[in-house]
């Protein structure tokens, strides 16, 4: 008997701003372009994780319709489901602006809304989740629980605050990965041309205890793509950047490295940036004085 | 005040032994955190030993409430002209409904507002925060009862947890409306009991009420305000006579078919008078501290603690008042004896057990008295030190003290010292009452009332008789 395909489902985090919506959908476009079926869930009110795929800036997000509608009860999986480039089926959460309500539990309504309605069907290969800045709040680390993603990819530079983010992310896979099945499967590297980018990243996915699954080098064509709304890999098949992300999407779709992460503990990160140049190392007598002291 | 006398059979040793068997049916930890909490009388001590306002030890059954639960159902529910909106999902407002018989006059939706009003959350106003709807209920319920003089705006825990900014809405509409729309933060996860739900409705009070009115007559020498009594069966209805008929004017009762306006004018009156002091002290300070208000608690349970609290009273005012007190007790002391020529009798020399919520326990021991009824235990469900200070001298010496008592630790000690009757809550009445042992509800006064006041003890009087002598008890098989 042939055994039934089994649904990937990969959540993606990162530091605030360090290119997960752009990684995500550029990769999803590459996975796509091999044939695979792949659901996007965009779990970040500012709505932004399908926008290259549907080559349009504000979709209907779960959230603004079950706001429009009354309650989710109303609402249908076709007011919030678009396809688009490749097949590639989309939802946004959706949620609040900063500073009112809960966001976290806009992802939680949004995805118990889509598992609902059968959103998840059984031709996909991939879903993946595209998740705000850090894991802030239960809410935010809702596609990293039991039965939903796992496999995570962690979007990482070589900037400090990058890989302190990467790090933190770790921590809460550790904790969320005693109760259910959820593992780290790569590091992915964005790269900021910082020195030395690529060896640091993969010496911190060593201390971590993954992988560096591909290293994505900086290149502008993926910002002329976005000006149309685009992914490279649409905008211009041929272009060396759209072969980056079909690696990356190839690797992603052979990749058996799925672990539970060990975290850094603080001075061992803090060694690993000294040993790469990215902190200074002052003389700990020197902490909390003023530079003219 | 004489200590009492001590209650035959009831020893140090008795009451400590069976404290340290109740303990000893509980796992190690809950057994130290419990300890604390459970004690002999001891009414030469002016601190009382036994601890209170804790957490409540998880998987023991509390019959405790939550914040917001003090702040809808004990202070903010009795004010009628105001509308009280709980804000957040819908059943904290429902289930807190009319259940508490504070007693209003008015005509309902028009002068009086015991309706239930609910910004009834959804998801979406989780997400997206319940502040526009806030607004919109507000204005809807503005302009459907006009004549309401006020708004408050109770917080359900969701309302904390987003962090919706309350206050700024209720300052807004304020504004709008030229009413007081007063915001209280009183999400039910703060706090370990009902008890921070009072302090923060106080500080409620404080900083949107009081003072923002003036009484529309002159004052004068014996304006005094009732505070803290909530009018439960009628209770404020039965105290205020009294307190008018020895020549004092009591120009608002806190919150007890309470008039807002006349609540934010309390700060020009000369005495104010506490009843509960569990819930209200806080106001009570405040005003002393701001105003210069002198404060006194007084008691209006039982003939005895009347005529005390009477003339502790009228030891603040001129002579005038002081005959008045003279002239009112006279006049009551035939109609209080022929209520203990009937009941009496019948009860002298029974024993009850209390369990109440902050005041009663201490409060109601005289009533019990003048019948011939001695009280054997009693605790409270959320007091603090100061109210377990006030209530030893009350007691006799080594009855049992219990702070938050698990119905567990209730029914064994009720097994030990076999009360004629229990004067507890809705949890354990029917408990007890299946073990056949006479019970009265005493959050309620068991859909009577009042119990306050000589009108009061009347029907106190008549209650505990129809309990504890009920001819069904004989009808009721016990097990034990």
């Amino acid at each position: 008997m042939e055994q039934s395909k089994k649904m990937r489902q990969i959540a993606i985090y990162g530091k605030g701003g360090i290119g997960k919506s752009t990684t995500t959908q550029n990769t999803v476009a590459g996975l796509a372009s091999l044939g695979k079926k792949v659901m996007i869930i965009g779990c970040d009110p500012k709505a932004d994780s399908t926008r290259l795929i549907l080559h349009a800036k504000a979709q209907e997000t779960v959230m603004d319709k079950v706001r429009e509608l009354g309650t989710v009860e109303d609402l249908e999986l076709d007011d919030v489901l678009k396809w688009g480039y490749g097949d590639v089926k989309c939802v946004e959460s959706g949620g609040p602006e900063p500073g009112v309500g809960c966001a976290g539990r806009g992802v939680i309504t949004a995805i118990n809304f889509l598992e609902e309605e059968g959103a998840y069907t059984e031709d996909l290969d991939f879903v993946f989740y595209d998740v705000l800045g850090d894991v802030v709040c239960g809410g935010f680390a809702m596609p990293i629980r039991e039965n939903k993603a796992e496999e995570i990819y962690i979007v990482v530079s070589g900037e400090m605050m990058a890989m302190y983010a990467a790090n933190n992310i770790s921590k809460g896979i550790l904790k969320y990965s005693s109760s259910g099945n959820v593992r780290l499967a790569g590091l992915i590297c964005n790269s900021r041309n910082t020195d030395r980018e690529a060896d640091l990243i993969t010496a911190l996915a060593e201390r971590l205890g993954t992988q560096m699954i591909h290293f994505v080098p900086r290149d502008n064509q993926v910002q002329r793509a976005e000006l149309r709304r685009m992914t490279v890999i649409e905008y211009s098949p041929e272009h060396k950047q759209a072969n980056e992300y079909r690696t990356l999407a190839q690797k992603i779709n052979d990749n058996k490295m799925f672990v539970v992460p060990t975290p850094l503990e603080m001075e061992e990160l803090e060694e690993l940036l000294m040993e790469f140049g990215i902190m200074e190392v002052d003389d700990e007598e020197n902490v909390g004085k003023a530079e003219n002291a | 005040m004489a200590e009492r006398k001590p209650i035959e059979g009831i020893t140090k040793e008795r009451t400590e032994k069976l404290i340290e068997e109740t303990l000893a049916c509980m796992p190690e930890k809950a057994q130290k955190k419990r300890a604390p909490h459970l004690g002999p009388n001891d009414p030469s001590s002016s601190v009382c030993a036994v601890k209170s306002n804790r957490k409540v030890v998880p998987g023991v059954m509390s019959q405790r409430g939550c914040a917001y639960a003090g702040a809808k159902g004990v202070v903010w529910g009795p004010i009628r002209d105001m509308v009280h909106v709980s804000h957040g999902p819908v059943g904290c407002g429902v289930y807190s409904w009319g259940t508490r018989r504070n007693l209003m006059q008015g005509i309902n939706g028009v002068t009086s507002f015991a309706l239930d009003f609910t910004s009834d959350f959804q998801e979406r106003d989780i997400v997206y925060g319940g502040d526009a709807k806030l607004e919109k209920l507000l204005d809807e319920a503005n302009e459907l009862f006009p004549l309401a003089k006020g708004f408050s705006v109770l917080s359900e825990c969701p309302v904390g947890l987003i962090g919706d900014d309350i206050n700024a809405v209720t300052k807004k509409k304020e504004a709008e409306y030229d009413k007081l729309v007063v915001p209280c933060n009183c999400e039910g996860f703060r706090g370990v009991s009902q008890s921070l739900g009072h302090h923060i409705s106080n500080d409620s009070i404080r900083d949107h009420i009081i003072g923002r009115y003036e009484f529309a007559e002159e004052a004068g020498p014996y304006d005094v305000a009732l505070i803290g009594d909530y009018n439960i069966g009628g209770d404020v209805w039965a105290a205020k006579p009294i307190l008018e008929e020895i020549g004092l004017n009591v120009k608002s009762v806190w919150t007890g078919d309470g008039e807002v306006e006349k609540i934010a004018a309390t700060h020009t009156v000369k005495l104010n008078l506490i009843h509960c002091y569990r819930s209200m002290n806080y106001m009570c300070k405040v005003m002393e501290e701001k105003w210069g208000i002198p404060w006194l608690e007084y008691n209006f349970f039982g003939p005895t603690k009347i005529e005390e609290s009477l003339r502790a009273i009228g030891e603040l005012f001129d002579d005038t008042i002081k005959a008045n007190v003279e002239k009112v007790i006279a006049k009551y002391k035939p109609i209080m004896q022929a209520v203990l020529d009937e009941y009496k009798p019948r009860l002298e020399g029974k024993t009850a057990m209390l369990f109440v919520g902050g005041l009663r326990h201490r409060h109601t021991v005289g009533a019990y008295e003048d019948l011939g009824i001695e009280i054997t235990g009693s605790g409270y469900e959320f007091a603090h030190q100061d109210d377990y200070d006030r209530t030893q001298p009350e007691m006799a010496k080594d009855t049992i003290i219990y702070d938050d008592v698990s119905e567990f630790e209730l029914e064994k000690f009720v097994e030990e010292f076999k009360p004629d009757l229990i004067g507890s809550g809705i949890k354990e009445k029917y408990v007890f009452q299946k073990s056949g042992i006479p019970f009265r509800q005493m959050h309620s006064w068991d859909y009577s009332g009042p119990y306050h006041g000589y009108e009061g003890f009347e029907v106190f009087a008549r209650d505990i008789d129809m309990a504890i002598n009920s001819p069904t008890w004989k009808l009721v098989k016990s097990p034990f």
